[in-house]
């Protein structure tokens, strides 16, 4: 495979990190568009098989946060880590390499809309240029993981916004990445598909353990996330005994550019911050 | 709408010309390396070479039918109504033919590429495309940039061969002239020279459709009105740059050819 396309048989990069070396780190980060300066000086860090919640009103950087964890934009100051690697020294070959190990999932889905479902989930393994059965075999089990293997066949313009969501998150987890990036994958969606995708981003954490981070504007989504876990057994998501609450998940709220809060979700709910208690309720 | 300051719009074109030559640069350079597309490639040359095949038969037969007519009207005048093959001849091989199929495939193919790729943009597909460690301009500005530049050349070709049939069926046909006299000037007029000059303009003309329609089609913000603005730019930019290419490239065979 050529060196420039995404490399998904190199080993998981999460192993070969250092124990003290966060998976995700932004370290005085600003970034500018035009007159409107959207971040500035956001620092943070993700451990490894951390889920860190993103919250904030809306347009306050959450997704450029995302694109920023990424590589898709660089910041004009500042410093994004990702791996231990600083994202502004790396060629475009080696960004596109450290790609592969990320997935992400798109505010909109971003399914492609000339391919069907199975291409699309693929897509990652038709430019590993893997055999056809194989292809089909981790397309079948991605789809199987999403409960959409019936829509195997059919295109994106055919799917509901939830579905859609799902095959994004089977595009997303396929290559089973070291880092998922969700860009609220809830977005626009009724309550009970919404409570679905949450479900499934839940089994993927508790399954897979993969580090992620998440956006989302429903407050209840996060919470549902932060006090509920998968039951493997029963198959389905269940909240915890005793109103234990996830330790790796955590949380990082974004207002005007800088983070106003970033702990776990007992300091959130605790907290005596007059704009972030205004915020949760 | 807002109002730049002259600053501030020199800025932006700057900046146009910087990312415009940047583009073009790396698609060039995808060329040299692996990973290539090559059934993109393929699937490109189908939809800009077959694709484009009927607009420019019938634009280049009818625009040979046209010269035949207009070029005999003023030749009566001299008495040299003989001379209609060599002129359409020459007219459609060093210049109506590969400015024309130009304008055509640009109208027809970097408003593809432009609303394609600024469809793509603007519902986030190119980013998932990086996002899956995929180079968006190795997947879609150079496959194509070789089918353009590849099909352009033998569309040219064709739409040579179509005006000059053309304009001997108007001979024949409307005029009553000779059909081996017509075909027979026009096959003599033409040298070597003229070949290349007919032949090297395609290349310039693809080069322009393929990279002004990707970029404008790249650089697409603002949703669905975005798109429709960036197809139109596309077309007209590129359109005019063939105009200013097929000047340049004339003055050029002329200095180097004598003719």
């Amino acid at each position: 495979m050529g060196d420039a396309t995404a490399e998904l048989s190199q080993p998981s990069l999460v192993d070969t990190l250092p124990p003290n070396v966060p998976v995700v780190e932004f370290e005085d980060v600003h970034l500018r568009f035009d007159e409107n300066e959207v971040l500035r000086g956001v620092s943070f860090r993700v451990e490894r098989g951390e889920m860190r919640i993103i919250l904030g009103p809306a347009g306050v950087g959450k997704s450029v946060l995302m694109k920023l964890a990424n590589g898709l934009l660089q910041p004009d100051s500042g410093v994004v880590r990702v791996f231990g690697k600083d994202l502004c020294t790396l060629t475009l070959r080696e960004m596109f390499a450290l790609r592969a190990h990320v997935g992400m999932v798109f505010q909109e889905s971003a399914l492609f809309d000339s391919l069907n479902v199975e291409d699309n989930v693929a897509y990652r393994l038709h430019e590993e240029h893997l055999p056809e059965e194989e292809i089909h075999t981790q397309v079948v089990e991605a789809l199987r993981f999403v409960e959409l293997e019936k829509a195997i066949y059919k295109f994106p313009a055919e799917l509901s916004g939830g579905m859609r969501r799902r095959v994004s998150i089977a595009r997303a987890i396929i290559s089973k990445p070291d880092l998922i990036l969700y860009d609220s994958p809830t977005g626009g969606l009724d309550p009970i598909t919404s409570n679905t995708i949450i479900e499934l981003v839940v089994k993927q954490r508790d399954v897979s353990h993969t580090t992620s981070l998440l956006i989302t504007h429903r407050l209840q989504d996060a919470f549902t996330m932060a006090t509920h876990r998968w039951n493997a057994e029963l198959g389905t998501m269940e909240k915890m005994p005793g109103n234990e609450l996830d330790e790796r998940t955590k949380f990082l709220v974004l207002n005007e550019g800088r983070v106003v809060f970033d702990g776990s979700t007992r300091e959130l709910t605790h907290t005596e911050d007059p704009w972030l208690k205004a915020f949760l309720e | 709408m807002k109002l730049l300051s002259p600053e501030a719009y020199a800025k932006d074109i700057v900046t146009s010309v910087q990312e415009y030559s940047l583009l073009c640069g790396r698609a060039i350079a995808c060329l040299f390396s692996k990973p290539r597309y090559v059934a993109d490639i393929y699937t490109q040359m189908d939809s800009i070479g077959v694709g484009s095949l009927p607009i420019v038969v019938l634009t280049g037969f009818f625009t040979g039918c046209v010269l035949a007519l207009q070029a005999a009207v003023s030749l009566k005048e001299f008495g040299a109504v003989n001379m209609t093959g060599r002129l359409v001849s020459l007219s459609m091989v060093k210049e109506l033919g590969p400015v024309l199929t130009g304008l055509m495939v640009s109208g027809r193919n970097a408003s593809g590429m432009a609303s394609e790729l600024g469809s793509m943009k603007v519902t986030e597909q190119i980013d998932a495309m990086r996002a899956l460690g995929t180079d968006p301009i190795r997947k879609l500005v150079a496959p194509r940039l070789v089918a353009t530049v590849f099909m352009m050349f033998f569309l040219t070709i064709i739409s040579d061969a179509c005006g000059i049939g053309g304009g001997g069926l108007v001979a024949v046909t409307l005029l009553r002239l000779n059909g081996a006299s017509y075909f027979h000037t026009g096959y003599m007029s033409l040298v070597h020279g003229d070949v290349v000059e007919g032949l090297t303009k395609p290349l310039f003309s693809a080069f322009i459709i393929a990279t002004i329609g990707c970029f404008y089609g790249l650089q697409t913000t603002g949703g669905t009105r975005g798109v429709g603005r960036s197809t139109t730019q596309a077309v007209v930019v590129s359109s005019v740059l063939i105009i200013l290419m097929d000047f340049m490239v004339t003055q050029l065979m002329i200095d180097f050819f004598g003719r």
